[in-house]
């Protein structure tokens, strides 16, 4: 359950597949056009529910109740062991070798 | 009212017009061209006068960096004797982390002035973060609007880094699955807000990187005495490209200016399969070439970065070359920087090795590296999505299918795209169906779009 006034996330469908742009390449025209928007919850409600939120520019909007209290995850990813490798072959090549 | 995509779509002109303040009908010509110069001239800002704004919101006279080490690293794979001087303008260090401020702070600037009360751009890329930065500073309320996730909800790591930078800065993200349909959400978030449209393509935002080429020249001249030979630009909608020509050309340096782009060829810009298998979100050609061919396919009626009209050559370069100059950079010099802006210098490294020892070759920016927008978030993400990362020879990468990290730095080339040919599309789709309706004023329109002269238009309209 998320409390009225709580940060949250919202899910819209903008565009279905049939109102989609002509021009689009067949793998993107057989989905809809989606949209996400944070803000502040205007009533309780459970994931799922159709609300409303208060945008940070203070925009009314709403959607469907998708997250509540999002946050970011992104990272700095995994070992890539060939990043190490370039270094250790550049610095090799610049500096190494002669003395 | 109706906001169907048709009915939004069909009331763009109207709405444009009420959200840049600006009559882009003022600028056309009875034929097929409009004039160039009267357009920019139109932001009432003359040089001294973008310098002043831009140093009220901190930002430009970022360091002119000379890549010694990188440079040396460039002779140790070029001829006896060749391999030019290797520079980077460190634009990361503008707040916001990248050229783009110079970009935004126009814009945001004249929308204060014109008393919008807040912002709205599209852009997946640094500009966002630029135009949140800018409008935090001049009290103006920011939405942003990404292209950000595919059809399974997975975002590109370096858009959603951007995403956080914006929100960090107090803008609203508007956050939308892949299509160019996305325009069609601005111009409704600009119709229901009455904001300013902050495009990347304005006058303003253009203009707003002249300052950037005029800084390179007196930068040199003051600590080198003298022009640098070659500047390398990252091209991708060409307003970096043509904002820094101009303000090379305001210098009266003469420097080439090269335009390079990470190679995506065969990967649809507009397909939800596609989408996450590039590892490029900016500076690549699937932008880069059709903002060349046809400038005006932006979100203004004409758009300002006309990259044609300043290219003495254009060059590809590909993922893998980029992602390793971007750890030689941070190896070799201390420099850890975003990748995307470091295509320029992947293009730089190589053409400097057909230079002499005491040319000058600059690379015009930098960007900030951060968590998802940094090579090791973006090679683990190619990984994940089934991209083959290996060592090799570049030239066998096959873009949405492998990364080639160069075996050696010597295997890093460039591949000249055809300007002739960009020249011919452009002039094509200028012409459309007006074949035959041609005035004098057109065909001077063309020789200047495409930098090219009367021979060339005129051969090229009569093999319509």
């Amino acid at each position: 359950m998320a409390k009225k006034g709580d940060w949250v996330q919202i899910h819209n469908i903008v565009l279905k597949p049939e109102e989609r742009s002509d021009a689009l390449p067949e793998d993107t025209k057989k989905h809809p056009l989606e949209m996400w928007v944070k803000g502040y919850l205007q009533s309780d409600a459970e994931i799922g529910d159709e609300v409303e939120v208060i945008t940070r520019t203070g925009r009314c909007a709403s959607g469907k109740l998708v997250n509540e209290a999002p946050y970011f995850e992104h990272n700095f990813g995994f070992l890539i062991p060939e990043v190490l490798k370039i270094g250790d072959m550049v610095r090799e090549i610049t500096f190494g070798g002669d003395d | 009212m109706d906001n169907s995509y048709a009915a939004i779509m069909a009331r763009k002109n109207e709405i444009i017009r009420a959200s840049v303040g600006m009559d882009y009908s003022s600028f056309e010509y009875d034929g097929i061209g409009f004039d160039y110069e009267a357009m920019m001239a139109a932001t009432g800002y003359t040089l001294p006068e973008l310098q002043r704004v831009q140093s009220l919101f901190s930002v430009g006279n970022t360091p002119l960096i000379e890549l010694k080490n990188l440079t040396t690293l460039a002779r140790k794979c070029a001829p006896k004797g060749k391999g030019a001087r290797i520079f980077i303008k460190d634009e990361a260090t503008n707040p916001s982390g990248s050229f783009k401020a110079r970009r935004s702070c126009t814009s945001v600037y004249q929308a204060k002035k014109l008393g919008y009360k807040g912002v709205v751009t599209a852009t997946s890329g640094n500009y966002g973060a630029a135009v949140a930065c800018h409008a935090a500073m001049a009290g103006l309320k920011c939405i942003v609007v990404q292209e950000c996730y595919d059809s399974r909800g997975i975002g590109q790591p370096e858009i959603i880094e951007k995403a956080r930078k914006c929100e960090a800065l107090g803008a609203e993200v508007v956050q939308l699955t892949v299509g160019p349909e996305l325009f069609s959400t601005v111009l409704r978030l600009l119709e229901e807000t009455g904001y300013f449209n902050a495009s990347l393509y304005t006058p303003f935002g253009i203009a707003g990187v002249e300052t950037l080429g005029y800084e390179i020249a007196q930068q040199f001249r003051t600590k080198y005495d003298r022009d640098p030979d070659v500047v390398v630009c990252t091209n991708a909608g060409g307003g970096n490209l043509t904002g820094t020509a101009r303000g090379l050309l305001k210098a009266d340096c003469r420097a080439k200016v090269i335009g390079a782009s990470v190679n995506l060829t065969g990967l649809h810009m507009a397909s939800d399969e596609q989408f996450n298998k590039k590892s490029f979100t900016t500076g690549h050609t699937g932008f880069g070439v059709p903002f060349c061919v046809n400038p005006d396919r932006s979100d203004v009626p004409r758009s300002a970065a006309r990259p044609l009209r300043y290219m003495d050559r254009y060059v590809t370069v590909t993922q893998g070359s980029v992602f390793f100059i971007t750890e030689a950079l941070a190896s070799l010099e201390g420099l850890e920087k975003g990748p995307a802006g470091n295509t320029a210098l992947a293009a730089a490294f190589r053409i400097a090795q057909d230079l002499d020892e005491d040319q000058c070759i600059v690379v015009q920016e930098t960007e900030y590296t951060g968590a998802g927008k940094h090579i090791n978030p973006q090679l683990s993400f190619a990984r994940q999505n089934g991209i083959d990362i290996h060592f090799g020879d570049p030239k066998d990468e096959i873009p949405g299918k492998s990364i080639i990290l160069p075996a050696h730095p010597s295997l890093i080339q460039v591949t000249d795209v055809d300007l002739d040919r960009v020249r011919r599309s452009n002039i094509k789709n200028a012409v459309g169906t007006h074949k035959n309706e041609l005035t004098d004023q057109d065909i001077q329109y063309l020789i200047d779009e495409t930098n090219s002269n009367e021979e060339f238009v005129r051969n090229v309209i009569a093999n319509l």
